[in-house]
Formats: C-alpha cells, sequence, structure tokens
C-alpha cells in the first residue's frame, strides 16, 4: 500500500540561495507548502475582487456570496467580543479566510497548508501575541486579573491561580494541534481508504466488496471533510474572538 | 535475548504504544457525544433559543476535540520515533 504521509512531503519548486543572518541560516526557497497558501492567498483575493468590484444596493449572486462570508464573522465577533469587536474583524476575518481556502485547497488533491505544524503554530502564536499585546496595551497590570476569577473564596483561589495560568499557556498549544491534528488526521484517513480500494480490487473476489465499499466510504469521508475545513476555520476564529474578548472585556465576566 | 531480536521486539511494541495512545480518543467521543446530544435535547424543547447557542457548542466541541487530538498526536510522535520521545 502507497505511504499516507507522502502527501505531507514538502518539496522545493523554485530554489533560492541560502543566506546567513546572524549564525541562522535562512532558506526562502518556493515549497509546495508556500505555493498552496499563496494559492489560497490569490484565490481568495481573486473571489473578492469579481464578487464586490461592481456592488449595488441590490446584490448579485457573487455579492451575496461575499456578504455572507463577511456577515458570519462580523455577527460572531460583535457577538463574542461586543462592542469593540469592530477593531479585530480585520484580524479575525483574514484568519478565517486564510485557514478556509487552505483547508479547501487541501480538499482539491493539492496540498494542505495547515497540515503543517510550522503554519498553525505561526497563526496560534500571531493570535495569543495579539491577546497579550491587547491585553497589556488596555488593561496594564490589570491584565493579570485574567486569572482571578471574581468573587471566589481566597483559600480556592490558591488551588485556581494555577490552573488558569496553565489554561491560559495551553491555548496557544491548543489551537495549533487542533487545526494541524484535524487536517492531518483527515487526510491520512482518506489516504488509507484510497490505498484498501486499490487493494482491494486487485485481490479481486470478496477483495472487490472491500473495494468498492471503501469507494462508498470515502465519497462520505469526503464531505465530511469538506465540513471540517469549514468547521475548524471558523472554529479558530470563534477561539481567537473568546481569548481577544477575554482580555478587552477584563471584570467584565 | 540478544540485541538484534529485543530491538526487534521493541521496533514492535511500539506499535502496540501507538494504539494504546489513541485510546484517548474514547473520552474525546464519549464528550462530543454528551455535547452534542445535551445541545439537541435543548434546541429541540426551545428551537428559538436554538441559533444564539451555536457558537458556544461549537467552542465546547473545540476544547473537547482538543483532547482527542491531544492523543492522536502523542500516537503520530510513538509511531515517526519523534527525536524527543
Amino acid at each position: 500500500m502507497a505511504d499516507p504521509l507522502h502527501q505531507f512531503k514538502i518539496e522545493k519548486i523554485v530554489e533560492f540561495p541560502t543566506f546567513h543572518i546572524g549564525g541562522v541560516t535562512v532558506d526562502l526557497s518556493i515549497t509546495n507548502s508556500v505555493m498552496a497558501m499563496l494559492i489560497a492567498v490569490g484565490l481568495t483575493c481573486l473571489f473578492f475582487l469579481l464578487t464586490t468590484a461592481r456592488a449595488s444596493i441590490i446584490p448579485g449572486r457573487g455579492q451575496v456570496m461575499a456578504e455572507g462570508v463577511f456577515g458570519l464573522i462580523d455577527d460572531m465577533a460583535d457577538s463574542i467580543i461586543g462592542h469593540d469587536g469592530k477593531q479585530f474583524l480585520p484580524y479575525v476575518l483574514t484568519l478565517f479566510l486564510f485557514i478556509l481556502s487552505c483547508n479547501l485547497l487541501g480538499m482539491f488533491t493539492y496540498f494542505t497548508a495547515t497540515s503543517q505544524i510550522a503554519v498553525t503554530l505561526t497563526l496560534a502564536a500571531m493570535t495569543i501575541l495579539l491577546v497579550l499585546a491587547v491585553g497589556f496595551i488596555r488593561n496594564g497590570l490589570g491584565f493579570f486579573k485574567l486569572f482571578v476569577p471574581s468573587g471566589v473564596p481566597w483559600y480556592i483561589l490558591i488551588v485556581l491561580v494555577p490552573i488558569e495560568v496553565i489554561a491560559f499557556i495551553m491555548r496557544p498549544v491548543t489551537l495549533t494541534l487542533r487545526l494541524f491534528g484535524n487536517m492531518l488526521g483527515g487526510h491520512i484517513v482518506m489516504k488509507v481508504f484510497a490505498g484498501f480500494i486499490v487493494t482491494g480490487l486487485t485481490l479481486g473476489g470478496l477483495g472487490a466488496l472491500i473495494g468498492v465499499a471503501s469507494m462508498g466510504t470515502i465519497v462520505a469521508l469526503t464531505t465530511l471533510e469538506f465540513l471540517v475545513a469549514y468547521l475548524q476555520a471558523f472554529v479558530f476564529a470563534v477561539l481567537t474572538c473568546v481569548y481577544l474578548s477575554d482580555v478587552v472585556n477584563i471584570g467584565h465576566h | 535475548m540478544d540485541v538484534q531480536s529485543a530491538t526487534l521486539i521493541a521496533g514492535g511494541l511500539k506499535y502496540i504504544g501507538a494504539g494504546l495512545a489513541t485510546l484517548g480518543m474514547i473520552g474525546a467521543g464519549i464528550g462530543l457525544g454528551i455535547l452534542f446530544g445535551n445541545y439537541y435535547v435543548g434546541a429541540l424543547r426551545n428551537p428559538s433559543a436554538a441559533k444564539t447557542q451555536q457558537t458556544n457548542l461549537f467552542i465546547g466541541m473545540a476544547l473537547t476535540e482538543a483532547l482527542g487530538i491531544f492523543a492522536f498526536v502523542i500516537a503520530l510522535l510513538i509511531l515517526f520515533n519523534a527525536p524527543s520521545l
């Protein structure tokens, strides 16, 4: 059976010479991962340029689609963060569209950039750095009130504060691993079942039956993966909003 | 037992370990079942409020699912000889 992990192999498409900055070797070659991200971003830009080029009061089909995506994230940010949600809308919308387009591009058998832990870690690190920056700029040292829930007796706080600190530290880790694990796991499962089809059919007889059953399974799995692709992008955006809301509305909860 | 067969057995036990690590997903599965089950119970009793709680449902789903993903990642680390293990 073919290696189901082969699809995640990174290959250089365009090679650039490496250079050194402060003892660190920097390689800016365009790999298939970078290419997938470029295509995803390009398609997203193209989609929004085409659908909103001639925006009108009575929207056409394309404009309804674009406004639907925008409205979805706008409503979500407003309902979670509250009045200040508009400030963070550009970041959350960009994040959502980038992850969604990368996930969906992965469904069209080219390359899933979000199945690389380097990519998801970068996204999670950006989010958590933004949360820290917003928290310290808006509240100063009041940021640490995040770890001290109000209305709790002091003897419970002794236990609760370390738990809250650990929960906060785990946030970027879970953000990273959730997206990475979902995309990696889903694509491995699909390729494993695709392998079953080939092995089953070559066996003949009862094996052919297994091959046909696997074919049915893979069709069902593909629809599920499209759902997961959308859901994980949405979940990432929702959690970004929740974490931002924690530091924006400190002491309001 | 000589070194060669010990290495072979250890290589096989690795797969058992990876399989055992995925057992952590049982908990995530049960958790997701409880989560969605209770959501639908609530949604069918009060359909007008169901829409407003959808975001909370996804937050709960994400947090529950993360634990299952942890088990999956540990299994992958064992399976592919991560340098830290």
